[in-house]
C-alpha cells in the first residue's frame, strides 16, 4: 500500500445555509482553504470526489452543479458518491493507491434544512415494509436508545454524560451549533423530548459542507511537517432491519475497526448523531477509557450531513498536524441506528510507529 | 507504481422490460448477480465487496436504497460503496469495483447498478420545476435535442443518419436475449416516417424507459487464473466538466476528447479505428453515434457521419457499434453505462453469443452522463496487458 | 431581507412498486387480516419476511402465519409527528414481536401517554377498516386491555392470493433557495432588467450570473446589464406530453444568447410557426403586463423573432 496522509482540511457549519442547495457558494471558499493549507492551487489535484444526496436538496442530480466550485476547464478526473464526505474519502484513498493519481481533493454538502430533515431520511429505509409509516429518524434513535437501556447496556446518566462533555469540549470549537456544558443533572432535569431522549441527546438539524484533501508521500511531506498518514481504512454495513438487528451493537463499526486497527489511538473523533450512539461505538471500536474522545465536541453539536462523518475524520487528522496527538482515528456512520460505520486511523508515522 | 492487473470473470443481466412487475427492487438487483456469480463460478459468500450504481434516487423514490437492499444483495457484514454519476454512473461503478482490484484492497469485488423506472416517471423527475427559473425543460430528450441540431448543422450531415443508427441498433438487438425492445422489421424508412418528439429527435430515435440491471465480478490476477475466459482491464477513464459554461463545446465536449485520449494512451492504442474491435457506446438518441465516433476518435470531426452511413458501425463492419442494441434498444437508466461496459467484456470473452463480434480481441465499453458533461470509458481485452 | 430569495417546492410522485413473491404474500396476507412471517435457515421466524435469507442469500420460500398478539421489545415516544406517520396526534413507534416470531417488527402504538407504554407490554394488531394489501393494513398496535383474553390462536394455511404491486405516495415539501448571485439577477427582473456578471477571472459575463464561474471556480462579480434583444443559438421543438409539464406542447424551447452575453440560455419562442424557428434567428424579449412581474424569468413570457436578418453563423458557432 502507498503511504497516503490526510494534509488539507476545511468545514462549515450553520444553522440555515442563506444559500443555494448546490451549496457552490460554500464551496468555493472552502476549497480556497484548501488551496492556502497546502499551497497548491486546482491544477494539483489529481482526483476529486464528492459526496451529497438528491433527497436531502429536493432535486435530482444536486452535485452536478458542484463541480462548477472546483472550476473544470480543463477537465478533471472526478466522481461522486451518493455517501458521507467520509467514503468519497474512501474512493479517493484507493486512486490514490491504484497508482493513477497522487493527490485528492473530496469534498461534501447539503443543505439539510431545506427540508424537514427527520422525515425526509424515512425515505432511507425500506420502500416497502419501513416508509409507509414515515418512521423518522429521531424515532428509530429512540428505540435504539431504549433497547440499550432495557438491556442493561447503558443508562440516561451516561447519555446525559457524553452529551455534557460534548458540549463542554465544544466551546472551543468555533464551528459548533451547541456549546456550553452545565452538568450532568442540570441536563437530566431537562424534560423528555421523544422518550427516551432528550433534545441535548439529539444532533441539531445542521447545513454545512467540508473538504478535505489527501496526498500521498512526498507530495504529502511538501504539504506538512506532520501529515496525518492513513495507516488504517476500512468500513463495513449490517442488514437495515430494525427488527433482526441487535440495536445495542453495531456489528459493523466492529469490522471497520478491527480491520483499521485501532490499538493505540489516543484520540477518537465518532460519529454519534445521538449520544446513546457513542456508547455503542466505543465499544465496538474497542476505545478505553484512556482514548480522548471528540474534543471537537462531535455531532452532538453540530451533524452537516453528507459532511459530519468526514469532519470527523479532519478533526482526528487536526490533532496529528498540530502535534497534540500521535495516532488518531475519525469515524463515520450512514443509515438508521449505526447501520453503516467507517473507520480511519491516521498516525503521525507512515508504519504506524506511533502505537 | 503501476495498477495490479483487473479482469472480468462474471458477467449477468436481467430480462430488460418497460415493467418488472415480477421482481421488487431487489429481486431485479439479484437477477442480475446471481447470473455473474454463476459465470464466475462464485456464491455470494466469496465476495470482498460491493459496489452499487444507480442513478437519481428520485426514480425508485428511495434516499439511498443500498441501505435497505444491503442485506438481499449479500453485502451485509462486508464494505458496500455508492456510485452515483448520473447517467456515466453505470461506467463509473465499474471502473469503482475495477479500482478496489487495482489499487490491491480487494481481489473479488461484485459490482451492480439498476434502475426500476417503472416505479416512476423519468420525464417526471428529470423535469421537477425549478423556482423562478422558466419551466421549459423537457426531460433527457428536451436536453439534447438542441446539440444534435447543433451537430448536424455543424457536420452537414443529412437527415437519414440518426434513422440509420436506431435501424441498425433495433436491428441488432433482436440477437440479443436480454434486449428489452425487439422491433423486428424496423428500417430507416420506418424510422423516419415516426412521430417527432423533440425535433429533430423522432420517436424511433430514443432509447426506451427500462426496468433492468447489471451486475459484474471483477478479480485480481490470481483469482482470474481459475477463470477459462476473463476480460483483463486494460484501461479505465473518468472526465468531468461543467454542465453550462461560456463557449462550453455541447457537441463534442473536452472531457469526452481528454478522457479518449488518455484512455487510448493508458490501452496502447494509437489508431482506435484499427485496433479496436468493437465499441458499446452510450446512444441513447441515435444521433450520438456518429457524435462520439467524432469525439473518441473514430472518425475525424465532422465526419463521424459519413462512417455510421457506410455501415461501418455495423455488426459486419469495420468497427462495430453496440452490437447487443445498445442503449437505444434498452435503457435502465443507472445499469446502462454498466452494460455498456459489461457487453464489451463479453465480447473479448466470446460470451455475446448470437450478437458476437468473430475474433474480438479488445473493445470500449463507455457511458456519458448529466448534460454530456461526465464520461466513463474502458477498454477490456482477451490478453493480459503487457503494460 | 434575505441575501437569497426563495420558494416552495414539493417533490410528489405515488410511486409503484412490484412487490415481487415474497413481500407480495406477505401484502396479500395483510390484506386478509393474517401476519405471514419468514421460516428462515437457522430457525428464526421473522416479520416482516425478508426476500432473501441472511445466511444462504437464497430466495426465502417459507412462509408462516403468526398471531396478531405480541410483546413491546423496544418503543419510543414522538411528541410532534410527521406528515405520513400512521397517527396524526402524538403516539409511539414500537418494536413489536408478535407471538411465534423470533424477531420484533416496527409499527405504531396508539395511546395518549408515554405513561402507557412499557417494554414487555402486551398489544395486538389493529387491523385498518379498509384492507388493500399494503403496510399500512395494520392500522397500528394497541394495547390489551387489562384482563382482556388473548384468545388462543391457531396458525392457519398459508395459501394466499399475493399482491402484485403497491402504491406508495412519496411527497416531500423543501424551500428551494436561488443562490445569492442568481437571486440579484431574479431582483432585477422585478424591475425589468437583464443582470449578467462578468468572471474576474475569464471576463466572460454569465447570465444568470453564478456562484462560480464553471471555467475558474470564481464567483461572477461584475454586473453587466444585457439587451433584451438576442441569437437563437440552437433549439428543439418539444411535441411529447409529460407530467408536470407547465407549458402545453408543441413549443419550442431554445437557447437565446443575449447580445452583450457569453452564454445562452433557454427560454420559449412564441409569435412565430415552430416549423420556422431556425439557428441564428435575432429574437427579443416579450415581457408579460408589468403589474404580473415578480423576482422571475418568467417575467418575460417568452422571445418573439425581431425581423432582423439571421445572425451569422460564425458570430454564434462557439457557442453550441
Amino acid at each position: 500500500m502507498r503511504d497516503v496522509a490526510v494534509v488539507g482540511f476545511a468545514q462549515r457549519q450553520m444553522e440555515e445555509f442563506d444559500g443555494s442547495p448546490t451549496c457552490v457558494e460554500l464551496l468555493v471558499p472552502l476549497f480556497a482553504e484548501c488551496y492556502e493549507q497546502t499551497g497548491w492551487t486546482r491544477q494539483d489535484i489529481g482526483f476529486w470526489c464528492s459526496g451529497s444526496s438528491d433527497y436531502l436538496a429536493g432535486r435530482s442530480f444536486s452535485f452536478v452543479q458542484a463541480v462548477d466550485a472546483i472550476g473544470v476547464m480543463p477537465p478533471v478526473n472526478e466522481s461522486h458518491v451518493e455517501m458521507d464526505l467520509a467514503w468519497a474519502m474512501y474512493e479517493a484513498w484507493v486512486k490514490i493507491q491504484t497508482g493513477e493519481v497522487d493527490t485528492a481533493l473530496v469534498y461534501a454538502f447539503g443543505k439539510s434544512s431545506a427540508g424537514q430533515l427527520r422525515r425526509t431520511l424515512a425515505l432511507q429505509l425500506d420502500p416497502y415494509t419501513m416508509t409507509p409509516l414515515w418512521p423518522d429518524t429521531v424515532s428509530l434513535a429512540g428505540l435504539q436508545a431504549r433497547a440499550g437501556i432495557d438491556a442493561g447496556a447503558w443508562d440516561e446518566r451516561a447519555m446525559a454524560e457524553v452529551a455534557q462533555r460534548s458540549l463542554t469540549d465544544a466551546e472551543d470549537n468555533e464551528h459548533a451549533l451547541r456549546r456550553g456544558g452545565s452538568s450532568v443533572e442540570e441536563l437530566l432535569a431537562r424534560p423528555m423530548y421523544a422518550d427516551p431522549l432528550r433534545k441535548h441527546d439529539c444532533a441539531p438539524v445542521t447545513d454545512g459542507a467540508a473538504a478535505i484533501v489527501l496526498a500521498a508521500g512526498d507530495r504529502a511531506r511538501e504539504v506538512r511537517e506532520r501529515p496525518a498518514w492513513i495507516t488504517g481504512i476500512a468500513h463495513s454495513i449490517d442488514p437495515m432491519s430494525m427488527g433482526t438487528r441487535d440495536l445495542t451493537r453495531a456489528p459493523s463499526a466492529q469490522r471497520a475497526a478491527v480491520a483499521a486497527g485501532t490499538a493505540g489511538v489516543e484520540v477518537a473523533e465518532l460519529h454519534a448523531p445521538f449520544s446513546h450512539q457513542e456508547l455503542v461505538l466505543r465499544r465496538e471500536l474497542g476505545l478505553g477509557d484512556d482514548v480522548r474522545v471528540n474534543p471537537s465536541g462531535g455531532a452532538l453539536v453540530g451533524n452537516p450531513l453528507f459532511s459530519a462523518g468526514g469532519i470527523r475524520v479532519g478533526e482526528a487528522a487536526r490533532r496529528i498536524w498540530d502535534g497534540t496527538a500521535s495516532r488518531t482515528l475519525g469515524h463515520a456512520t450512514s443509515g438508521p441506528a449505526l447501520q453503516q460505520n467507517l473507520v480511519c486511523v491516521m498516525d503521525a508515522s507512515t508504519n504506524g510507529g506511533s502505537r | 507504481m503501476t495498477k495490479q492487473p483487473a479482469a472480468v470473470i462474471g458477467i449477468g443481466q436481467t430480462h430488460h422490460r418497460a415493467k418488472r412487475e415480477d421482481v421488487s427492487m431487489a429481486g431485479l438487483c439479484r437477477e442480475a448477480i446471481d447470473r455473474a456469480l454463476e459465470d464466475a463460478g462464485m456464491t455470494l459468500d466469496d465476495i470482498d465487496a460491493i459496489v452499487v450504481g444507480k442513478a437519481p434516487d428520485l426514480f425508485e423514490g428511495v434516499m439511498m436504497p443500498e441501505l435497505f437492499l444491503a442485506e438481499s444483495l449479500g453485502a451485509a457484514g462486508k464494505p458496500l460503496l455508492r456510485v452515483h454519476t448520473a447517467g456515466s454512473v453505470g461506467g463509473s461503478t465499474s471502473i469503482v469495483a475495477a479500482s478496489l482490484v487495482q489499487s490491491g484492497v480487494h481481489r473479488k469485488v461484485l459490482t451492480v447498478a439498476y434502475e426500476k423506472q417503472s416505479e416512476s416517471n423519468a420525464m417526471w423527475a428529470l423535469s421537477v420545476p425549478v423556482p423562478f427559473s422558466m419551466p421549459v425543460h423537457a426531460g433527457a430528450g428536451g436536453y439534447f435535442a438542441p446539440h444534435v441540431r447543433s451537430y448536424i448543422r455543424r457536420s452537414g450531415a443529412p437527415e437519414h443518419i440518426g434513422a440509420i443508427v436506431a435501424a441498425k441498433d433495433r436491428t441488432n438487438a433482436l440477437k440479443n436475449p436480454y434486449a428489452h425492445l425487439r422491433n423486428p422489421d424496423t428500417t430507416v424508412e420506418s424510422v423516419l416516417a415516426s412521430q417527432v418528439l423533440w425535433d429533430p429527435i423522432r420517436y424511433d430515435e430514443t432509447c426506451p424507459s427500462s426496468d433492468g440491471a447489471c451486475a459484474m465480478v471483477i478479480v485480481d490476477e490470481a483469482t482470474a487464473a481459475s477463470s477459462p475466459n476473463p476480460a483483463w482491464v486494460h484501461g479505465t477513464v473518468m472526465r468531468s466538466e461543467a454542465t453550462s459554461a461560456a463557449e462550453r463545446d455541447q457537441v463534442n465536449p473536452q472531457a469526452s476528447r481528454d478522457a479518449a485520449a488518455y484512455l487510448w494512451k493508458q490501452a496502447g492504442i494509437t489508431d482506435p479505428r484499427r485496433e479496436i474491435d468493437a465499441a458499446e457506446i452510450y446512444v441513447p438518441f441515435s444521433w450520438f453515434e456518429p457524435m462520439w465516433l467524432e469525439s473518441l476518435g473514430f472518425a475525424e470531426s465532422g465526419e463521424g457521419w459519413k462512417l455510421t452511413e457506410s455501415g461501418a458501425t455495423a455488426m459486419d463492419g469495420e468497427i462495430p457499434v453496440n452490437s447487443s442494441g445498445g442503449v437505444l434498444s434498452s435503457n435502465p437508466i443507472g445499469a446502462s453505462g454498466m452494460l455498456r461496459f459489461a457487453e464489451a467484456a463479453l465480447q473479448v470473452r466470446g460470451l455475446a453469443g448470437e450478437h458476437q463480434i468473430d475474433g474480438a480481441r479488445r473493445t470500449l465499453g463507455h457511458a456519458y452522463g448529466g448534460g454530456s458533461q461526465f464520461f466513463a470509458m474502458w477498454v477490456v481485452g482477451s490478453d493480459k496487458p503487457s503494460h | 431581507m434575505s441575501r437569497t430569495l426563495s420558494a416552495p417546492v414539493t417533490v410528489a410522485f405515488d410511486y409503484t412498486r412490484s412487490t415481487g413473491p415474497v413481500l407480495g404474500r406477505f401484502f396479500g396476507g395483510l390484506r386478509d387480516g393474517r401476519l405471514l412471517a419468514a421460516t428462515l435457515s437457522d430457525g428464526s421466524v421473522v416479520l416482516p419476511p425478508p426476500e432473501y435469507d441472511p445466511v444462504t442469500h437464497r430466495p426465502v420460500t417459507d412462509l408462516v402465519e403468526v398471531s396478531p398478539v405480541g410483546t413491546v421489545t423496544s418503543w419510543t415516544w414522538v411528541p410532534e409527528p410527521v406528515d405520513g406517520q400512521p397517527f396524526d396526534q402524538p403516539f409511539a413507534f414500537v418494536l413489536v414481536r408478535f407471538d411465534g416470531t423470533t424477531a420484533p417488527m416496527l409499527h405504531a402504538l396508539d395511546v395518549a401517554s408515554p405513561d402507557e407504554v412499557r417494554t414487555g407490554m402486551r398489544v395486538r394488531v389493529r387491523w385498518a377498516q379498509e384492507r388493500t394489501g399494503h403496510l399500512t393494513d395494520i392500522a397500528g398496535v394497541e394495547p390489551l386491555a387489562p384482563g382482556e383474553a388473548e384468545g388462543a390462536f391457531s396458525p392457519g394455511d398459508t395459501e394466499v392470493d399475493p399482491v402484485t404491486g403497491i402504491v406508495t405516495p412519496v411527497s416531500v415539501d423543501y424551500v428551494y433557495a436561488a443562490s445569492p448571485e442568481e437571486s440579484s439577477f431574479y431582483r432585477a427582473l422585478a424591475d425589468g432588467r437583464i443582470v449578467g456578471q462578468r468572471c474576474p477571472e475569464c471576463g466572460k459575463v454569465y447570465v444568470p450570473p453564478r456562484s462560480a464561474c464553471p471555467a475558474d471556480g470564481t464567483p461572477t462579480a461584475e454586473e453587466v446589464e444585457l439587451s433584451d434583444t438576442g441569437t437563437v443559438t440552437t433549439f428543439c421543438v418539444v411535441n411529447v406530453p409529460f407530467l408536470g409539464q407547465k407549458i402545453t406542447p408543441p413549443y419550442v424551447s431554445a437557447y437565446v444568447l443575449l447580445d452583450g452575453a457569453d452564454i445562452a440560455f433557454l427560454h420559449l419562442i412564441l409569435d412565430i410557426p415552430a416549423e420556422e424557428v431556425r439557428m441564428g434567428m435575432r429574437v427579443k424579449a416579450v415581457w408579460k403586463p408589468r403589474e404580473e412581474w415578480g423576482t422571475t424569468i418568467e417575467n418575460i413570457s417568452h422571445f418573439a423573432p425581431t425581423g432582423e436578418p439571421d445572425a451569422d453563423y460564425d458570430t454564434y458557432k462557439h457557442h453550441l
